[in-house]
C-alpha cells in the first residue's frame, strides 16, 4: 500500500499510536501495583520484575518459538519476585521499600545476567490484531495495530475495579489494606492476602516486561526498560489505587511520550528535550492540580507505609 | 611515545608487585607472563552485543585475542564517569595492561588526558579522533570516514525509496551525527535531487522505546528508507522493517535483523585497525596519535548490498565507491546552501573527506527537515 | 557460652556486666555483619551452581576494593557522591517522607556549579570554589525542597513528585548543556565551558581521590548531630512518627519538612558540584551517572542514619570497584556484582527483622547467667 501525505494529522495520530503502542507495560505494572498496595503494601522493587519479565519472556519465545510461552513464563517468574518480597515483608521490622528496592536491583543484575546470551537471537514476537481495516491510510492502519495485551489489559482494568467494589475477594483486600487488626478481628491471615497480592503484582508486572521484549520495541537488550517499572508505580498514586483510573494514566503516559518524536516529524524540532519531557511534566501538572491539602492521601489504603 | 623497552618494564613491575600482593593474599595474582607478551585493554560503554558502536569494536577485539603474544582484557557498560577511570586504572595496575582502548567518545575529556600523564608508559588509544596538539603524547585517536558509508547509503536509499521520502534517527545534533545526516541525504540526492531527508533526534545514545516511537514517526511520515545513528540500531531496525520501510545499517552489519529489506549499511572495521595497531606497538614502532582512515584504508566497509537493491542502484554504488576509494571524493561541494538558506559551499567549492573544516559541522544542508537545536 | 559458665565465680558478675552494657550495642554491628557473611554464603552458592570458584569471587573483591591503596583510591572515589545523594533520602526519611528523585538535585546542581564557574572565571580559586558549591546547594535544595513544600501545601506526593522532577530535571539539564550553556568548542560531546584550572577541585593528599568523600563525610556528620542532638532534630523525629501529635504540640511541621527536604536537597546539589568541579571538569550528560539512585538504596541500608551511610556507601563502593576485575579474570558478565549486592542487600534488609528478638542482645541474658 501507498503510503499517504498526512501531515500535521501525523501528531494526533501518533499520540493515540503511541498511547496504545508504549502504554502496555505502564498499565500492567501499574494494575499489579495497584493490587500489591491495596493490599497495605508497597513493592517499589518492580522495575527489577519488569526488566526481569523482559528477559524471562525473551528467552523461552526465543528457546520454544512461541509467544505465549514467553508471556507465561515472565508471568511467572514475575510471581516468584512477588512471593520473595511478600514473604520478606511479613516478618515485622522489615521495611517493604527497602526490600523492594533491593529486588529492584537483583531483578535487573539476574536478568542481565541470564540474558546476555539473548541479545543477538531474534524471538518470534506477539501477534497484533489489526483495528483499522476499514482505513484505506497506512499510518491509521499502523496506529491501529492494538496487541492482545493492551486489550487484555484494559479488560484487567474493568476487571479488578469491578472485584475491589463487588467482590468478597475485594473486600478481603481492602479490609486487609485498611487496618491489619481489622482483618484480624475478622479472621483473615493479612500476611498471606499480602503475599498472594503481592505475587499477583510481581506476575503482573512480568507480563508488562515480556511486552516491552516481545512486542513494543520487541528485542531483548539491557536497555529496554528506562525506568517503565518505577514510573507505573508512581502512576498508582497519581491514579489514587484506581484501576480504572490506571488504565487513563497509562493512556496519557504513552501517548504524551509520543508527542516528542512526532512533533519533531512534522517541523517543531526546537528543544526537543523539553517535549521529550512532556509526560512528566503533565503528570505533575495534573497532580498538583488534583491535590489539595485536605485531602491528600485519599483513596489510599490505610496501611500502606508510603502514606502513613 | 612508549617503547619497548619502557613496555617491558611495566611489565616487569606489575608482575612483581602481583607477586607480592600473591604473597599477602595468598595466591590471587595471575601467572607471570613471557617477556614481549603484551596485554591489550578494551573498554565499550555499552553492551559488546548491541548490533552496533560496542559490537563493531568487540569484534576488533576479537581479531586481537587471536595475535600472538597478545592477553586481550574487556569490560563492557563503563559508564562516562569516573567509572573508567577506575577501570583503566585496574587494568593497568591489577593486569598489566600497556594498551588501552577506551572506545567511548566521552572517554576521552577528562578521563584519559587525567590518567595519561599518570601512567607514562601506557598507551591510550581512543576512537573519536580528539587528540590535539598539545595533549599527552601516549595518547592518541583515531577514528574512520563513515560520512561516506552514509552517502553510500544514501545512494542505496535513493534508488529503493518510492515517497521521496527518507529518514535519519539520530542521537543528538553534533557534527559526527550531522555529518552522517547530510551525507545520507546528498547520496539519496546524487540519484533523485527531489528526495528529501527527515530526522528525528532522540537525545540519548541508547534508548530503546524511544527510538522506536522516532523510527514510527518517520514512516508515519511517509519514510520509505530509515537509517539511524544511534549506539545499537537493533530496535530502529526493528520498527522500521514491521512499518514495511527498507533499512540502511550503521556501525555494524544488521541485516540478519531486516533480512530482505536491508539495503546495504556503513559498517566499522576495526578488526585490520587494531591488529595494525597493536603490531606496530608490539614492534616497538611509532603508531601516530593522529590516525584517521576511509573506505580505501579499510577504517570503514559496506555491507553487502541487499536483494532490494535494483540493477542501476547497484551500478551507481559501485561506480561511486570506487570514486571513494580512489580518494578526494567530496560528499559537500558546491552550489550547496544549508536548510535554513545559509551558503555552505559556493559553486566550485568542495569539501573532501579528509577536510577538517567538516569535523565542526553544524548545519544540515537544504533538503534535511530538522533543525540542528 | 559454656566456657562463661566454668568461669570462676568471682569473675563472672564483672564478665556479666561488662557483657550486659557491651551486647545490646554490639546488636546493631552484630546483626548487619552476620547478614553480610549470610548473603556471601548464599552467594557462593549462586556461583558454585554456575561451576564458579566464591573463593576466587571474594578474593578479586578484596583486592579489587580493599587490599590496597589504589584500590582504596577505587573504592572511596564512589563513596562521595553515593552518600551524599544518600543523605537527600535519608533526611527526608526522618519526617517519614519517602523522596526518591536525588538524581534530578545532582545534575541540576551540577549545571548550577558550571555555569556559576564559567561566570566567576576572574576570581581567585577558592572565593569562587565556594561560590560554586554555593549556586549548587541553593538549586539543589530548591528543587527537593519544592516538593517538600508541594507537599505541605498542596498534599502532592513527595514520592511521585521527586520521581516526575528527576526526569524533569534532567530534560532541563539537557536542554540548556546543549542549548543556551554549550561551548560551541565541545563539538561533539555537548558541555558548558571548561572550568579555568583554578577552579578545579584537586586530590587529597597520599591518595587519588577527590575532596567530595571529606565533604561527605562531614555532611554525614552533621547530619547526625543534627538529627542525635538538637531539638529540631528531635522535633522532626516526632513528626516523623506522628504528624498530628507534632502538630497537637505546636511543632512547626510545615517548616521542618521543607527544611529537611531543601536541605536533604543541597546536598545532592554538593555532590553534583563534586563530579563538576573534581571529576568532570565541565558540566555533560556524563553527568547522569545513576548516583541519586544508588543512593536511595545506600540510605534505606543505612536504616537512614548518617552515620551508617559512610560504611554502607564504603561497602557498596568497593563492590562496584571490584565489578571491571571480575569480569576480567573470571570470565563473569558485568552484571554479576549486581547480583552479588541484589542478594547481599535483601539480606541486610531482612536481618533487620531480627532487631530486639535476639536474646543475646538483651541485657538480661548476662546478667541472669
Amino acid at each position: 500500500m501507498e503510503p499517504v501525505e498526512i501531515g500535521l494529522w501525523g501528531v494526533p495520530l501518533a499520540v493515540l499510536g503511541g498511547a496504545i503502542r508504549v502504554s502496555t507495560p505502564f498499565l500492567f505494572v501499574s494494575l499489579g501495583e495497584c493490587l500489591t498496595e491495596r493490599s497495605g503494601r508497597i513493592n517499589l522493587g518492580l522495575e527489577g520484575t519488569l526488566v526481569f519479565g523482559a528477559m524471562t519472556g525473551y528467552a523461552l519465545a526465543y528457546e520454544s518459538g512461541s509467544p505465549y510461552v514467553g508471556v507465561l513464563a515472565a508471568a511467572l517468574a514475575g510471581a516468584c519476585f512477588g512471593l520473595l518480597h511478600g514473604w520478606i515483608c511479613k516478618f515485622r521490622g522489615v521495611n517493604d521499600i527497602a526490600i523492594g528496592i533491593a529486588l529492584m536491583l537483583l531483578g535487573m543484575g539476574l536478568a542481565f545476567f541470564f540474558g546476555k546470551p539473548y541479545i543477538q537471537p531474534v524471538a518470534p514476537d506477539l501477534p497484533a490484531i489489526n483495528f483499522g481495516w476499514w482505513s484505506d491510510i497506512p499510518q491509521v492502519r499502523a496506529a491501529l495495530q492494538v496487541n492482545v495485551l493492551f486489550l487484555l489489559g484494559g479488560l484487567l482494568a474493568v476487571a479488578m475495579a469491578w472485584m475491589f467494589r463487588s467482590t468478597r475477594v475485594g473486600l478481603t483486600l481492602r479490609v486487609v489494606g485498611d487496618s491489619t487488626d481489622a482483618a484480624r478481628a475478622m479472621g483473615l491471615d493479612p500476611d498471606r492476602v499480602r503475599l498472594l497480592a503481592t505475587a499477583a503484582g510481581g506476575a503482573l508486572a512480568g507480563i508488562g516486561g515480556a511486552y516491552l521484549s516481545l512486542y513494543y520495541p520487541g528485542s531483548w537488550n539491557e536497555g529496554i526498560s528506562s525506568g517503565q517499572g518505577l514510573m507505573a508505580i508512581a502512576l498508582v498514586i497519581f491514579a489514587r489505587w484506581n484501576p480504572i483510573n490506571c488504565f487513563w494514566a497509562a493512556l496519557l503516559f504513552g501517548g504524551a511520550g509520543a508527542l516528542g518524536p512526532a512533533l519533531q516529524s512534522v517541523g517543531v524540532s526546537e528543544g526537543y528535550y523539553l517535549f521529550f519531557a512532556a509526560p512528566y511534566v503533565l503528570t505533575l501538572g495534573l497532580l498538583i492540580l488534583t491535590s489539595s491539602p485536605d485531602r491528600a492521601m485519599q483513596g489510599a489504603p490505610l496501611e500502606l507505609s508510603l502514606t502513613k | 611515545m612508549t617503547t619497548f623497552g619502557k613496555l617491558n618494564r611495566r611489565h616487569f613491575l606489575g608482575t612483581s608487585a602481583a607477586a607480592l600482593g600473591a604473597a599477602a593474599l595468598g595466591g590471587l595474582a595471575r601467572p607471570a607472563m613471557a617477556a614481549g607478551d603484551l596485554t591489550v585493554g578494551f573498554i565499550y560503554v555499552g553492551p559488546k552485543d548491541d548490533f552496533g558502536y560496542n559490537q563493531a569494536h568487540a569484534e576488533g577485539a576479537a581479531a586481537v585475542k587471536e595475535m600472538a603474544g597478545v592477553t586481550v582484557l574487556e569490560e563492557e557498560n563503563v559508564p562516562e564517569s569516573q567509572d573508567v577511570q577506575n577501570t583503566m586504572e585496574s587494568m593497568i595496575n591489577f593486569d598489566g595492561a600497556g594498551l588501552l582502548f577506551p572506545t567511548s567518545f566521552g572517554y576521552f575529556n577528562p578521563h584519559i588526558l587525567e590518567l595519561a600523564p599518570k601512567y607514562a608508559d601506557v598507551r591510550f588509544e581512543h576512537c573519536g579522533g580528539l587528540w590535539a596538539e598539545g595533549n599527552p603524547t601516549n595518547a592518541g585517536s583515531y577514528f574512520g570516514y563513515i560520512g561516506m558509508g552514509q552517502y553510500l547509503n544514501g545512494i542505496a536509499a535513493g534508488h529503493a525509496t518510492k515517497s521521496k521520502k527518507i529518514g535519519f534517527v539520530a542521537a543528538k545534533p553534533i557534527p559526527q551525527v550531522l555529518n552522517n545526516i547530510n551525507s545520507f541525504l546528498l547520496g539519496a540526492r546524487a540519484v533523485d535531487p527531489e528526495i528529501t531527508c527527515q530526522v528525528i533526534f532522540t537525545g540519548e545514545w541508547s534508548l530503546a522505546v524511544k527510538e522506536a516511537e522516532a523510527t514510527n514517526a518517520l514512516a508515519d511520515q511517509g519514510c520509505d528508507v530509515i537509517t539511524c545513528h544511534v549506539d545499537g540500531p537493533k530496535v530502529v531496525c526493528e520498527t522500521a522493517v514491521a512499518r514495511g520501510a527498507y533499512v540502511c545499517g550503521y556501525h555494524a552489519d544488521q541485516s540478519p535483523l531486516a533480512g530482505d529489506m536491508y539495503l546495504t549499511g556503513a559498517e566499522w572495521n576495526w578488526a585490520g585497525v587494531y591488529t595494525d595497531m597493536v603490531t606496530k606497538f608490539m614492534a616497538g614502532e611509532a603508531v601516530p596519535n593522529f590516525l584517521r582512515g576511509g573506505l580505501a584504508d579499510g577504517f570503514i566497509k559496506m555491507s553487502p548490498l541487499g536483494p532490494a537493491v535494483s540493477d542501476a542502484g547497484r551500478a551507481q554504488f559501485e561506480a561511486v565507491k570506487g570514486e571513494i576509494m580512489a580518494g578526494g571524493f567530496a560528499a559537500i561541494k558546491g552550489p550547496l546552501k544549508d536548510n535554513a538558506g545559509n551558503v555552505i559551499a559556493a559553486d566550485g567549492e568542495a569539501f573532501v573527506e579528509t577536510d577538517v573544516a567538516l569535523e565542526s559541522m553544524d548545519y544540515l544542508v537544504e533538503g534535511v527537515l530538522g533543525s540542528t537545536s | 557460652m559454656s566456657a562463661l559458665d566454668q568461669m570462676p565465680a568471682p569473675g563472672r558478675p564483672a564478665m556479666a556486666r561488662a557483657l550486659a552494657g557491651l551486647m545490646p550495642r554490639a546488636e546493631a554491628v552484630l546483626i548487619p555483619a552476620g547478614a553480610l557473611l549470610a548473603g556471601f554464603a548464599i552467594f557462593s552458592l549462586f556461583l558454585g551452581a554456575l561451576g564458579k570458584s566464591p573463593a576466587e569471587f571474594f578474593g578479586l573483591v578484596w583486592k579489587a576494593g580493599f587490599s590496597s591503596a589504589f584500590s582504596w583510591q577505587n573504592t572511596l572515589s564512589r563513596v562521595g557522591p553515593l552518600a551524599l545523594a544518600a543523605l537527600c533520602v535519608a533526611l527526608p526519611a526522618r519526617l517519614g517522607l519517602v523522596v526518591i528523585g536525588g538524581e534530578g538535585a545532582i545534575v541540576l546542581g551540577g549545571l548550577a556549579a558550571a555555569v556559576t564557574g564559567t561566570v566567576l572565571a576572574g576570581l581567585p580559586g577558592y572565593p569562587a570554589m565556594l561560590l560554586m558549591a554555593v549556586a549548587a546547594m541553593i538549586l539543589g535544595g530548591l528543587w527537593i525542597g519544592a516538593i517538600g513544600a508541594l507537599r505541605i501545601r498542596r498534599g502532592v506526593n513527595e514520592t511521585i513528585a521527586s520521581l516526575l522532577m528527576a526526569y524533569i530535571a534532567i530534560a532541563l539539564f539537557n536542554h540548556f548543556v546543549e542549548g543556551p550553556f554549550r561551548d560551541p568548542a565541545s563539538l561533539n560531546k555537548p558541555s558548558t565551558a571548561p572550568l579555568a584550572e583554578t577552579l578545579r577541585v584537586g586530590d587529597m593528599p597520599f591518595i587519588a581521590t577527590h575532596w567530595g568523600v571529606v565533604a561527605a563525610a562531614l555532611a554525614c556528620l552533621l547530619c547526625w548531630v543534627l538529627i542525635d542532638r538538637t531539638t529540631l532534630g528531635f522535633a522532626a523525629r516526632i513528626a516523623g512518627d506522628n504528624v498530628r501529635a507534632a502538630q497537637v504540640q505546636g511543632l512547626p511541621v510545615a517548616r521542618l519538612v521543607i527544611g529537611f527536604t531543601a536541605l536533604g536537597g543541597a546536598f545532592a546539589g554538593l555532590a553534583g558540584f563534586y563530579e563538576v568541579a573534581a571529576v568532570h571538569g565541565s558540566a555533560n550528560a556524563s553527568l547522569i551517572a545513576g548516583y541519586g539512585y544508588t543512593g536511595i538504596l545506600v540510605a534505606f541500608l543505612a536504616r537512614h542514619n548518617p552515620l551508617a551511610i559512610l560504611p554502607v556507601a564504603i561497602l557498596l563502593g568497593g563492590f562496584e570497584a571490584s565489578s571491571g576485575l571480575v569480569q576480567r579474570r573470571m570470565d563473569l558478565p558485568d552484571a554479576t556484582i549486581l547480583v552479588f549486592e541484589g542478594i547481599v542487600f535483601v539480606i541486610i534488609l531482612l536481618s533487620e527483622a531480627l532487631y530486639g528478638r535476639l536474646r543475646i542482645f538483651t541485657p538480661g541474658y548476662w546478667e541472669h547467667r
